[in-house]
This record gives C-alpha cells, sequence and structure tokens, in this order.
C-alpha cells in the first residue's frame, strides 16, 4: 500500500543537509570567528537602529536609587592614583585644538544633568542622577574634524573604551563630573567619566585621562569589548 | 493532506505529515532553543536576581556548568547574540510557512477545541477511553504547539527590549519595561523548556514512524487515516 517509492525517503533526508551548516559551530576552530561574526553583526545592526534623536527615558527624582545603592562595579581598584590638582584631558587626534583642557574648562560649558538609567552587561540597572557637559559641545570646542568617526578613552587605570561618533553626538552623552549634584566620588570615577545613557555600563569609562579622535578604529577598542563582549554595547 | 478512506478501513496508507519548512524548522530548533537555555542560564548567572542590585537577592547560588554554555558572561552573550538571529529566522520562516500553507488551521488551539481538551487529558493522565481523532492534532496537542509559539513569541520579543531598552522602549512599555521584560524572557524559557518533556515522551510512546515523520516527511501509518473515525 505504500505509494512512496523508497528513493523518495532519501530525498527527502538529503533536503534536510543544510541543517548541517549548524554542525559548524561544534568545530572547536571554527566556533570562536563564527561568534565573533555573529556578535559582529548584532552590533552593526545594532548601530542600524540607533536613532540619535531618540531620547534614553528620564526618570522622576523619586525613582532615583540612593547614592548608596549605586554599585562602583569596578573591575580592579576603585581609586586609582590619579594627580587630582594636576589633572587634564589630553585630546589628541582628528581635532583642530588638541592639547590638555582642565576640569575647569569642560566645566564652564552648559551643564546637562538627568536621571537615567544604567543597566549593566550582568543585568542590574539602577536609576542614578548625572551632571556634565554634552560630550558634542566638548567636541566642538576641541574642533573634531567632521568625518570622524571615533572616540578612544584611556583612563587612570588600565581601562580604554572607545564610542562611535553618533552615539557622542547623541544629546544625553556626557562628559560626567557630577553624580547626584554633587563632585564625582572616587569610586564612580572622579574627576571625570562618560555618561552614556544610550550604552551599557562597560562602556562608561571612568578616571577619564585621555581622549582621541580618529576616523578608524583602534586595534584596542575596549577593554571589556577586546575580551568578547560586544564592542558596540548600545542600548 | 489524504483523507480518510472509507472503502478499505483499518489499511494506512503513508502520509507526507510534515513539509521541509516543518522539518527544517524542527531541527534547526530544537538545537537554537537548547543553545539559548544553556547561554541564557549563564548569563543570568551573571546577576542570578530579579530585584535590586543592592541589598542583591540572588534565587539561586550557581548555574550547574552542564546546563550552562559559554564559559563566562562574554562568551554566553557571544551564543546568545548569534543565536537569536537563528531562532528569529526560524521563527519567520515557520510562520511563513504556515501561513502561505494554511496548515496553521490544523495546528492553532482554537476555542472549538475547547470541550475536547478534558477527554483528551483524561485519555493521557488518568487512562481514559481515547477520543476518536478528528484530525492530524488532537486539542491537546494544538493547545501544546500553540502555547509554545507563543513562548516562542513572547522570548523573542522581550530577549528584543531587554537588548535594546532605550531604542525599542515602544516596544518595552508592553512588557513593563527592562524588568518586565527581563522577567517575562525567564518565564517564557521555563515555558518553553516545560514543554520539552511532555513532547519527547509522546515521541516515544508513538514510536519510530512518528518519529521518522518528523526526519522524512512521510508517515506510513497515520491514526487519522485508519478509518478509526467511524
Amino acid at each position: 500500500m505504500l505509494t512512496q517509492p523508497p528513493h523518495r525517503t532519501r530525498r527527502e533526508l538529503l533536503k534536510l543537509s543544510p541543517l548541517l551548516l549548524l554542525g559548524s559551530f561544534a568545530v572547536p576552530s571554527w566556533r570562536e570567528p563564527l561568534l565573533e561574526r555573529g556578535v559582529a553583526w548584532s552590533d552593526r545592526a545594532s548601530g542600524f537602529i540607533f536613532r540619535r534623536d531618540h531620547l534614553a527615558a528620564s526618570h522622576p527624582d523619586a525613582d532615583v536609587v540612593p547614592m548608596e545603592q549605586f554599585p562602583y562595579n569596578g573591575y580592579d581598584v576603585i581609586e586609582p592614583e590619579i594627580d587630582f590638582a594636576n589633572w587634564t584631558l589630553t585630546v589628541t587626534g582628528a581635532v583642530a585644538r588638541a592639547g590638555t583642557y582642565t576640569l575647569d574648562q569642560i566645566r564652564a560649558l552648559p551643564k546637562q544633568t538627568h536621571n537615567t538609567r544604567h543597566i549593566c552587561v550582568e543585568g542590574w540597572d539602577v536609576v542614578g542622577r548625572f551632571g556634565g557637559a554634552r560630550l558634542s559641545d566638548f567636541l566642538s570646542i576641541a574642533g573634531a574634524e567632521p568625518g570622524a568617526r571615533f572616540l578612544t578613552f584611556t583612563c587612570a587605570d588600565d581601562y580604554y573604551e572607545s564610542l562611535d561618533m553618533e552615539t557622542a553626538l547623541h544629546p544625553q552623552s556626557l562628559l560626567c563630573y557630577e553624580m547626584y549634584d554633587r563632585p564625582l566620588d572616587r569610586g564612580h570615577g572622579a574627576p571625570l567619566r562618560l555618561n552614556l545613557p544610550t550604552k551599557l555600563g562597560y562602556k562608561q569609562a571612568k578616571y577619564l585621562m585621555t581622549m582621541e579622535v580618529t576616523h578608524v578604529l583602534p586595534a584596542r577598542r575596549s577593554y571589556w569589548g577586546d575580551q568578547g563582549y560586544s564592542w558596540y554595547g548600545g542600548i | 493532506m489524504a483523507a480518510s478512506d472509507m472503502t478499505t478501513p483499518r489499511v494506512a496508507r503513508p502520509v507526507y505529515e510534515h513539509p521541509w519548512a516543518v522539518r527544517f524548522c524542527h531541527w534547526a530548533n530544537a538545537v537554537s532553543v537548547t543553545v539559548l537555555a544553556m547561554s541564557g542560564l549563564q548569563i543570568f548567572s551573571a546577576f542570578p536576581a530579579f530585584g535590586p542590585k543592592i541589598p542583591q537577592q540572588n534565587l539561586i547560588d550557581e548555574i550547574p556548568e552542564a546546563i550552562a554554555l559559554g564559559g563566562w558572561l562574554g562568551g554566553a552573550l557571544q551564543w546568545h547574540f548569534t543565536f537569536m538571529w537563528i531562532f528569529a529566522g526560524i521563527g519567520l520562516l515557520y510562520v511563513t510557512s504556515q501561513i502561505l500553507s494554511g496548515h496553521w488551521r490544523t495546528l492553532a488551539f482554537m476555542p472549538r477545541d475547547l470541550p475536547g481538551l478534558w477527554p483528551m487529558a483524561r485519555h493521557y493522565f488518568l487512562f481514559g477511553p481515547k477520543p476518536a481523532a478528528t484530525g492530524q492534532y488532537n486539542p491537546l496537542q494544538k493547545q501544546a504547539y500553540t502555547t509554545v509559539m507563543l513562548f516562542g513569541t513572547l522570548s523573542l520579543l522581550t530577549g528584543l527590549v531587554m537588548y535594546k531598552p532605550v531604542q525599542l522602549s515602544a516596544l518595552g512599555w508592553f512588557f513593563g519595561g527592562y524588568h518586565g521584560a527581563r522577567l517575562i524572557h525567564f518565564l517564557s524559557m521555563c515555558g518553553l523548556l516545560a514543554f520539552i518533556p511532555g513532547h519527547l515522551i509522546m515521541v516515544l510512546l508513538h514510536g519510530w514512524d512518528n518519529f521518522a515523520s518528523m526526519v522524512i516527511g512521510w508517515k506510513r501509518y497515520p491514526e487519522y487515516t485508519s478509518g478509526d473515525k467511524s
């Protein structure tokens, strides 16, 4: 009573052969490049859906967690050695006015304060209060070249992080010198950190020392990104 | 699908039960759900709580290594961010093929299937009499295949909200924002996993012919064409 000749089942089986592509993830030497490509693809899609005019939610003061419930979450020392009296931000690369900038020069820029959600890659989040100068304002006084695409920051510890220009120019991206209306404390990155409500926590480098403006992404892109986290880290 | 042959009852006719898209999606999905659940548990272990960070109240101490994937948070995220595309792609292919073929009508749980639920459950769990077959899938199966699709869709949407809580804030609103999405994402994984034991037991009970149909498409002795209906 069987209506299908035997060769037909073999053909049906062969039609499933594209499934073997999934097996490539089981090949040890292929796994890492495949997964890196997966993350790179996700990063590209993330950049694609990023809208510079779409603001992260601003929360009422009542939603802000008390400062003692805002984790320091450093990866190593939370109080790296910094000469606060002589601290400057050194700016290099594709800018018209390279050089050192004092904290007073950054404070002289229009100040922005917002209550935004800080989300950690680990899964927890806190609503905090941040104040500082818009990164976009600082880039215009430094004279960043219009075609420049990336900012790379180094920190007083050995942390480093880079940022796409689209995010840097987002109106909520801050060179942050205040949290909870007080100067940054040491654990939160004194004297200057990034506050980026459109990025995960690890992109928001603390203890900033240098900023380089570039047209291409440097080889050393990101302390955590170079270890396997998404470089883009956008939310 | 072949209709029941009234002239030769009790003699089964092979039926091409599962077209290529269904079989391909089924097996690719089996892999992707496994990868996503295991890497998801590894990700969850980085912050195994649903409350605040300070003070942190962990739901579990540690995820056993045997059911986690990726080795550390970054490795697990790589698996998750790669296979989310595969999972979404399979879902899209499956839903599209079900709609184009019209096959969803035999599979989707509808209000008219409600009365058949209890007799079927009584048969499965309480050794009650077997209700007459009414189609390729009985009401309990339809319920299972429909809710599992719902959990899959929920996990995809809440995953998007967790991935882009700012860019997709409008979608996030439906799920209670980042926190709500994280919780629903976890619960829909539990729902997806809850489907699997029952599914595997039924596959074991129904034997080789039924299993083979998910590989080669053909079922030699389909129950619903054997004349049991009369």
